[in-house]
């Protein structure tokens, strides 16, 4: 039941993986890549994490994996955001 | 199932190899480099050694990650930064190329090496600390660890002596310009609670656990570089005693356990047995501190302040 909840998650986490990466490779310009980017790392990660879950043996495990989802989030959000502001500035709008 | 990850993960190693050395743009190089050193790190956690997957992707490809895209952006500065482009040097691929064959032969040809060692596993008992791998660097092959941490206070010396004269007593690093109502300013306060928790983790349960000085001393640096960039404290100036103090601790710590040891146990850098554990966490929270500022004054770089108009 585990193992089910685990392989379930995890394809769910890789599928946005993919459609990040795909959205990395395929949009046209630094913002929408960004846009892109950034979905992967919450839903992504996010799902991949829960899965995860599922095979910890302890709360503390568990504990574990969401403080790393959450840091991973928060260093996203900023770096996306630093990225996008020197994009904007290369570009001369800001 | 295990034999389709790691038939995966050694193609990707591969693959990301040959796009570093031959992709266009040193740009493009570095970024390959820092996810090469992101998957050997996920091979070494295969290979079952946690501690050097921990100092892999922290320090091959983290702090090494950083130091090359300073680098680039020291080049870029200066003019130097385009690109070379010319006909691939087939002599140095082809010699590249035999060298890995050579080392994959003799990996093949060398018996399994058995882990841990029986001398090891009968010596453990005496190290004081239940991980064997800081048991060996920190006990058992002291003289290594010792040596390594000098050197980097070394790379740092020689870092700093890039300096221009007229910059000598002007802080490290560029110019630090963040907002102080931005993103990069919020990030820097909401960042290093967690991250010194984090890297005084690791130091402390590297003793029985994988971790150790070196992870948790990269972890701390990184903490402090991103204080610093949010400019939350201002880069030290070379000549700053209280950040000599800090650099030469881990270095000195050693040094003095090694001369207790040559008083007390009979050889220089041999703990006695009695006090190995409390030693050898002093050492390594000693260790972890000069890390920590040695390789964060590594990343900021030399004093390069802004020309005056």
């Amino acid at each position: 039941m585990a193992d089910f909840a685990t392989i379930v998650f995890t394809a769910a986490g890789l599928f946005f993986f993919v459609a990040g990466t795909v959205g990395l490779i395929r949009f046209p310009d630094v913002f929408s890549r960004l846009h892109a980017l950034t979905k992967a790392d919450n839903l992504g990660l996010g799902f991949v994490a829960l899965g995860v879950a599922f095979q910890a043996e302890t709360w503390v495990q568990i504990a574990r994996l969401a403080l790393i989802w959450a840091l991973a989030l928060l260093a996203a959000g900023a770096v996306a955001q630093l990225v996008a502001r020197a994009a904007l500035g290369r570009r001369g709008l800001s | 199932m295990n034999l389709a990850i790691d038939l995966a993960l050694c193609a990707l190693i591969l693959g990301i190899a040959v796009a570093v050395v031959a992709g266009r743009g040193v740009f493009r190089a570095i970024v390959f480099f820092i996810v090469y050193g992101l998957l050997v790190a996920v091979g070494w956690v295969r290979l079952g050694a946690v501690d050097v997957a921990l100092a892999e992707a922290a320090i091959g490809a983290g702090l090494t990650g950083v130091l090359l895209l300073a680098a680039h952006g020291r080049l870029m500065r200066a003019g130097a930064g385009s690109d070379i482009s010319g006909p691939p040097i087939w002599a140095a691929a082809l010699s590249g190329a035999a060298l890995a064959g050579l080392l994959a032969w003799a990996w093949f040809a060398l018996p399994l090496p058995e882990r841990p060692g029986p001398e090891l596993a009968a010596a453990m008992p005496r190290a004081g600390v239940g991980n064997p791998v800081t048991a060996v660097l920190l006990n058992f092959r002291a003289w290594d660890t010792l040596l390594e941490s000098i050197i980097l206070l070394a790379a740092l010396i020689g870092l700093w002596m890039l300096t221009h004269d007229a910059h000598w007593r002007a802080p490290l690093g560029l110019r630090q310009h963040a907002n102080p109502e931005g993103v990069m300013a919020g990030f820097g306060r909401v960042l290093p609670p967690v991250g010194l928790l984090v890297g005084i983790w690791l130091v402390w349960t590297g003793a029985d656990n994988p971790g150790g000085a070196f992870q948790g001393g990269t972890v701390l640096a990184a903490v402090g570089l991103v204080a610093a960039m949010a400019g939350l404290f201002r880069p030290p100036r070379i000549g700053a005693r209280g950040w000599h103090l800090a650099l030469v601790a881990g270095p000195a710590v050693f040094l003095l356990a090694g001369l207790a040891g040559a008083l007390l146990a009979g050889g220089f850098l041999t703990l006695p047995e009695a006090a190995a554990k409390p030693m050898i966490l002093g050492i390594e929270i000693a260790l972890a501190v000069s890390i920590a500022v040695t390789l964060a004054l590594l990343v900021l770089g030399p004093p390069e302040p802004e020309k005056t108009p």
